[in-house]
């Protein structure tokens, strides 16, 4: 990848105070929010943000479009989602297991993908996630068209109710802000920076001497980890996982939802979500289809809007405003 | 005087934001050939690239054969009688001889025939199946002249012919580029090798950091020798 | 009743002949796509929808006007090469000087809206379309029973790849194309129109697309999900022949199809990851694929 990518340049800078007080006044607004709107279309949309914004470490970040991200988020809830329901893990358990399954096939694919640059590693992701579809098609553990039903929420910690709507909610904000933090840690540390510099240049990246495919791979293992967060928490908010979530459909809304929100900046896939999840609660009850409407806002997005929500706000004049005023 | 075959005024020339042409004057005269003279990175190969149309962040003026170029497209400078040789050849290593120098189209009578080519090049002949790029740099360098001749361009523009190349084979380039002038054509050579441009040229200009800093015709070249040396760095 | 490996002959056979039957369409879809990835270096997503949208033409020219199948062969692929080449031209070309993500994400969007599109209008399950009287029935073999039909899908494919591949290695238009792929810039000096060039070839790659789907219309269901269901398996035939390798792509399609067929007679369980299992393996041996250039 090179750096004719819109991606909203992100130099290390500790946070603006602005930017800070923003941050709290949006965390504010997520703990309040459960009271005014409905707590499973919220959690629905910070599962997929998560996802999204694990998506964006390897895209944003490292510089690697993976068109295979539904395996590690669908995995990861058909595995949580078989760890609480036939083997009656509590919750957290359950999750922790939905993590490890995506980080191991995002260790098998993550190999074979880097074994090539550019676009042709996004096929070879593409391609694998397929065949790991087509695994949950016919491995009897997943049940094939029906899927999971019926997953048990379970008492977290052994003793919180999961099945109240609202501890199931600051549960799964707190597991959100957790992997956010994890997230914006990673990218801000050295090891971040060198995600980055691969991102920008890979050749000179290599002539650094840096071991440019192990950088690769852990950015790999550690964003489909944190997608199967985001999976196997989505597995016990809706408790089921079906053949949908591990579905190219699937990888390409988490693109979408990226592309939207802005590639490379750190809150905007949340942004994305939010909105894609929206649109598809309010296409759900219309005529249009909503694959119809996807590939449309895709196409215009591509055409017109690369830099997505964030991106666009950053090169703002309000954004450079922001710069500058950092600069002082 | 007639009007010059090529006439080029202040012509300047960006690279993205970096400013590559400071403002070049140019004339080249029907059946003249004229030799860029510089250092590496003066702006040379800019140049030509500019005049054929590769560059397109331009302003100045460029006047071929009485029309404004400026807006003309790029795969429209060679139907109006411009041919272009990079330096770096551009053979394509996916076609054989033949098919390199039968693919660009020919433009105008006047241009030399398939056999009237192989006659001046005869290891084009003998190579004309294989893979452009398994042939020798100088016959590479043959084979990028050639394809030009056959498509009846009224400009040659010459980026730096000798470039890695054996002193035998500058020396058959020479011989080439005599015939050529002695058909008629006109040429617009960039070299660094003034040695060699100095057998076939008329007349140069000496380019430095973007513009044209000096011009003269062959025959005062002996008395320019050290101020060559010092501008080239020879 | 002869067997071979312990399976009856004419089963072993029947897969056999649906694995060339299929390993046709796929050399014949991977054979576009590759000739699009290599003269505009972008991965066509739409290709599936293009194939898609051959066969609904096929269906609708029928339906609506009533023009049958030998002159919809012709019909539809040019249709479908018509519109791509429109939208190449107004749209995808503005990507082309960006990171290669762009059009794919753009083809992508594509192909969604396309089989978004046609599912509105014709539901999620298939048209039936018939199999022209001059090829319906077919040959008793003796040891097998061989459709018309299906003989002539073979036989086509295999025209139209010996064809295209004549086109772009021995032709003019071909050496034009070869060289475009190689330096557009300096071919654009030698006068030749390489815009143009590009608009006519990813018009090309989309009507092979548009005629295979035209062919495979009274086989599989003309349904608007017939394309999506094999695109990704056609990548996975291009990622193990070698992106830019036209004959790769021909051979490896042809080979895909038997051996998925052979997978289906001994092990049919996998039949279907069998493609992907052989990419991942080329992968570990051999990334630039069968017959790729580069690596």
């Amino acid at each position: 990848m090179n750096s004719q990518v819109n991606v909203t340049p992100t130099t290390k800078r500790p946070l603006l105070r602005l930017e800070t007080v923003l941050i709290l006044i949006g965390v504010a607004a997520l703990a309040l929010a459960p009271f005014y709107f409905y707590p499973i279309f919220l959690m629905k949309v910070l599962c997929f943000a998560l996802f999204a914004c694990a998506f964006n470490l390897l895209l944003g970040y490292t510089g690697i479009l993976s068109f295979g991200h539904a395996a590690f988020f669908g995995g990861a809830a058909y595995f949580t989602a078989h760890a609480v329901k036939e083997w009656g893990l509590p919750p957290e358990l359950g999750i922790l297991v939905g993590v490890a399954g995506a980080a191991f096939l995002g260790l098998i694919i993550g190999f074979l993908a880097i074994r090539r640059q550019g676009i042709y590693s996004t096929m070879i992701t593409l391609a694998l996630s397929q065949m790991f579809f087509f695994f949950c098609l016919q491995a009897p553990f997943t049940h094939g068209e029906d899927g999971i039903q019926n997953v048990p929420r379970g008492h977290l910690l052994g003793f919180i109710d999961l099945q109240e709507p609202l501890y199931m909610y600051f549960f799964v904000l707190s597991v959100f802000l957790a992997g956010m933090l994890l997230i914006w840690r990673v990218i801000n540390s050295p090891y971040g920076m060198i995600l980055r510099s691969i991102r920008e240049n890979e050749n000179r990246a290599i002539s650094l001497g840096y071991s440019v495919s192990r950088y690769k791979l852990g950015a790999f293992v550690m964003s489909a980890a944190l997608a199967g967060l985001a999976g196997g928490l989505k597995a016990l908010v809706f408790q089921f996982a079906t053949l949908t979530d591990v579905s190219w459909q699937m990888s390409g809304e988490v693109v979408l939802m990226t592309l939207l929100g802005g590639i490379g900046t750190l809150v905007g896939p949340i942004f994305g979500a939010a909105l894609v999840t929206s649109l598809g609660n309010y296409f759900a009850t219309s005529e249009l289809p909503v694959t119809l409407v996807t590939g449309i806002i895709f196409m215009v997005c591509v055409l017109v809007f690369r830099r997505g929500m964030i991106g666009e706000l950053y090169a703002s004049r309000l954004g450079k405003k922001l710069e500058r005023r950092a600069e002082d | 005087m007639t009007e010059p075959l090529l006439s080029v005024r202040d012509l300047n020339a960006w690279y993205g934001e970096s400013h590559a042409l400071h403002g070049i004057d140019l004339d080249v005269h029907q059946g003249e050939t004229v030799t860029l003279l510089g250092r590496n990175g003066v702006g040379k190969t800019t140049a030509l690239r500019s005049i054929v149309g590769i560059i397109r962040k331009r302003s100045g003026s460029i006047r071929f054969d009485g029309k404004d170029m400026l807006r003309v497209p790029l795969h429209r400078t060679a139907r109006h009688g411009i041919g272009y040789v990079p330096e770096e050849r551009g053979i394509f290593s996916t076609l054989t001889v033949e098919e390199n120098l039968t693919l660009p189209p020919v433009i105008a009578k006047g241009g030399m025939t398939l056999a009237e080519i192989y006659q001046l090049f005869p290891n084009l002949e003998e190579r004309r199946k294989s893979p452009g790029t398994k042939l020798s740099g100088g016959e590479q360098q043959m084979l990028a002249m050639a394809r030009i001749l056959r498509t009846g361009a009224k400009l040659l523009l010459l980026d730096e012919p000798t470039e890695g190349l054996a002193p035998v084979i500058i020396q058959r380039i020479g011989e080439v580029l005599q015939t050529l002038k002695q058909r008629g054509m006109t040429i617009l050579l960039v070299e660094q090798n003034f040695r060699f441009a100095s057998k076939v040229a008329d007349r140069f200009y000496v380019v430095d950091h973007g513009k044209v800093i000096d011009s003269f015709d062959v025959a005062d070249l002996p008395g320019r020798m050290t101020m060559l040396n010092e501008a080239l760095g020879v | 009743m002869t067997t071979i490996f312990d399976v009856p002959i004419q089963a072993f056979l029947g897969q056999l002949l649906i694995g060339l039957i299929n390993g046709s369409f796929y050399a014949m879809l991977s054979l576009g796509l590759a000739i699009i990835f290599g003269m505009l270096k972008i991965i066509n997503f739409a290709h599936g929808a293009q194939y898609m949208i051959g066969a609904f033409a096929g269906y609708l020219l029928l339906a609506t006007l009533g023009i049958g199948y030998w002159p919809a062969l012709i019909l539809a692929p040019i249709i479908v090469g018509l519109c791509s080449a429109v939208i190449e031209r107004l749209a995808l070309s503005r990507l082309y000087n960006l990171d290669h993500l762009y059009s794919l994400l753009f083809t992508f969007g594509l192909a969604l809206a396309l089989e978004g599109a046609f599912r509105y209008f014709y539901g999620s399950s298939g048209q039936p379309y018939a199999v022209p009287k001059e090829l319906a029935g077919g040959y008793n073999l003796g040891f097998m029973f061989l459709p018309k039909y299906r003989a002539w899908v073979v036989l086509a494919s295999l025209v139209i790849c010996i064809a295209s591949w004549l086109l772009i290695e021995k032709t003019k238009l071909g050496a034009y194309l070869r060289a475009a792929t190689e330096n557009p810039t300096l071919v654009r000096t030698f006068g030749i129109n390489v815009p143009l060039l590009l608009t006519f070839t990813y018009g090309m790659g989309a009507a092979l697309a548009g005629l295979a789907g035209m062919l495979a219309a009274p086989i599989y269901q003309v349904s608007p999900l017939m394309g999506s269901n094999l695109i990704i398996v056609v990548f996975a035939v291009v990622v193990v022949g070698g992106m830019g390798s036209i004959l790769g792509a021909i051979i490896t399609g042809y080979m895909l199809g038997i051996l998925e067929g052979l997978t289906k007679v001994f092990y049919p369980e996998a039949s279907n990851i069998v493609i992907f299992v052989i990419m991942a393996i080329m992968l570990l041996v051999r990334p630039a694929g069968l017959m790729g250039r580069d690596a």
